[in-house]
């Protein structure tokens, strides 16, 4: 598997991360290094194993449903460069 | 019951067929959210309902509310679906001020509840079967305020992280009379349940709507084989929290798309809103990437895994289902399927029926609450919490009735007045002497008074019985006049049995 420089801009918009023109071959050529070297795994016969969805053997915790936080409108809002009423104050989102 | 009827547009080619699908978003009645301890509850200033991991502060890691878990697995069995012991949350990725961990978690591949199904009446009195696809749990997004500044966008995470979940029918539904119907059930089900408040107004309960059209015919090939290429291309329609819009959005919709392939031009599969003021559908979103989510298992969260004794204790818990009230309506007090379906489908509605008809007629009970009360209600744009009338009283009118009291239409009268605030009907009929005379001599009197002024009458009657009537028309004449002349109050079968013994029928 391997991808193409018009994948990694693709990739890059999605994940809204500026990538200048002169890095795309770059970074095509490193994600392309991973790729194959990942691709190895491939050689190992995986037939009837269940995918893994996780490291450790164990399932969900559960929380019982009460409220236990919230109430921290300061703290929630202490790192936004900008707030009013309460409120984040954002750009203009326009549809 | 009526058949299922056929949605049709006529276009320039032919008839065309509607195709409906619907994503159904409830928001899950707990008391925290889906993944923190923050409060759930409606109308709190901004951001005050929000902990550090709704607001997706570095570090901060989701822990699953067993509530919410519960709350669709009990949805779940309402829709009579298959529930899936293992299953497992994804990160769906997108940018918008009001999602801060640039993802929602979501389930896409592995959702808690399969394929299930359920009945639903349509408004024309017939009744057909919607297939769920599934059903699984996601976060909500935040809301954002466009309107408190003309340069900036506020946004509030109150509603960041609370539980939704959706609910997702198979293309199973034809017009838009049933999509609105279909809806309508599936709100009494998770009201009935208590999984949702089912809050349309606050948009607790809302629909993505997807439509799309075929040629007449396609659709039963589609059901036959499976294969989507019957079916035309779909565009959704986004959020709709009213029955009303959600049909005109979809009578818009379907002759839009009929007149666009008529035409020559591309149905494109994208997302659409419904505007209320003009009644148009329009295009919401163009870039052609933006549905590209990127889907993965959540890394913070394990496989949800619940057991299934768990799942019968909840099974055996739930509480009587729209479908079985029905049932037991039509066995107990012997209503009709769509009588009983309508008024099993609104909790406050058959709560209030089931006062009236306990220990009663319920054929009569039906009759009153349905038609005289409802339809009153409706006139006055009333909800039934609202109704001047209690449940009590009306009971107490239908037993006067029933006890030959008065009759059929005094009750009418008394209702009236009932309604007007005027006191209990026992009470009414008391004070203004409503009571039906069933004093044969009193009859009697009126019943000779108005034979000897009208000979005409008398001859015409007994012209009609030597020709043979058992029943001579025109001793529903007589009956009138004696009615007329007591106000009303007359019961009316002695008022018979007197005028046949005097008029020698």
């Amino acid at each position: 598997m391997s991808v193409t420089n018009q994948d990694v801009k693709k990739v890059a918009r999605l994940a809204r991360i500026a990538l200048p023109e002169d890095q795309v071959e770059p970074m095509t050529d490193e994600l392309n290094n991973i790729l194959n070297w990942i691709e190895q795994l491939g050689e190992v016969d995986v037939e009837g194993v269940e995918p893994m969805t996780s490291v450790v053997e164990t399932s969900l915790p559960m929380r019982e449903d009460v409220v236990t936080d919230g109430g921290i409108q300061d703290k929630v809002l202490a790192n936004a460069p900008k707030s009013e009423d309460g409120f984040f104050v954002v750009p203009k989102v326009v549809e | 019951m009526t058949d299922r009827t056929s949605y049709i547009i006529e276009g320039d080619t032919g008839d065309w067929e509607v195709v409906i699908g619907m994503e159904v978003h409830a928001q899950v009645a707990t008391n925290s959210k889906l993944f923190s301890g923050a409060p759930t509850k409606f109308g709190a200033d901004p951001n005050c309902n929000v902990s550090l991991v709704d607001a997706a502060m570095p570090g901060m890691l989701p822990v699953i509310n067993r509530g919410c878990v519960e709350q669709a697995v009990r949805t779940g069995l309402g829709l009579n679906a298959k529930i899936n012991l293992w299953s497992r949350f994804d990160r769906k990725n997108y940018f918008y001020p009001d999602l801060p961990q640039g993802y929602q978690i979501s389930q896409f591949q592995y959702p808690i509840v399969g394929e299930g199904e359920i009945e639903v009446e349509a408004e024309d009195g017939y009744s057909f079967i919607v297939g769920i696809e599934r059903l699984h749990l996601e976060q909500d997004a935040g809301k954002s305020i466009h309107d408190l500044d003309p340069n900036a966008t506020y946004v509030d995470l109150n509603r960041s992280g609370v539980a939704l979940m959706e609910i997702v029918s198979k293309p199973d539904i034809r017009s838009p009379g049933e999509a609105a119907a279909y809806l309508k059930k599936l709100r009494a089900i998770v009201v009935a349940l208590g999984s949702s408040d089912g809050d349309m107004e606050k948009g607790n309960l809302r629909a993505d709507v997807n439509v799309s059209v075929c040629k007449v015919g396609n659709y039963a090939k589609f059901k036959e084989t499976g294969d989507f290429g019957f079916l035309g291309t779909r565009r959704e329609i986004k959020n709709m929290n009213s029955f009303r819009f959600i049909q005109q959005a979809i009578e818009f919709e379907a002759r839009d798309q009929v007149e666009k392939i008529e035409r020559g031009d591309k149905v494109d599969q994208e997302t659409i809103l419904f505007d209320t003021t003009t009644g148009e559908t329009r295009s919401m979103r163009s870039k052609e990437d933006a549905h590209d989510y990127r889907y993965f298992p959540d890394p913070d969260l394990l496989p949800l895994e619940i057991d299934q004794a768990w799942v019968d204790e909840i099974r055996a818990s739930l509480p009587e289902l729209p479908d079985q009230k029905k049932q037991r309506f039509m066995d107990d007090y012997g209503l009709k399927a769509y009588d009983a379906a309508v008024l099993a489908a609104d909790y406050d509605k058959a709560d209030y029926f089931e006062a009236v008809a306990k220990g009663r007629d319920g054929k009569m009970a039906v009759n009153w609450v349905a038609n005289e009360l409802f339809g009153r209600l409706n006139k006055e744009d009333l909800t039934i919490a609202e109704s001047p009338v209690s449940a009590k009283h009306l009971g107490e009118l239908l037993d006067l009735i029933k006890s030959g009291e008065i009759s059929g239409k005094i009750a009418k009268t008394v209702f009236e007045k009932v309604w007007d605030g005027q006191g209990a009907p026992a009470a009414i009929v008391e004070k203004e002497g409503l009571k039906q005379v069933s004093d044969t001599g009193a009859i009697e009197k009126i019943v000779d008074d108005i034979i000897a002024a009208n000979p005409a009458q008398v001859e015409q009657v007994q012209a009609q019985k030597a020709e043979g009537h058992a029943k001579p028309k025109a001793l529903g004449w007589f009956v009138g006049q004696v009615m007329k002349a007591s106000q009303g109050k007359a019961n009316p079968q002695a008022v018979n049995e007197i005028l046949k013994a005097k008029l020698d029928l």
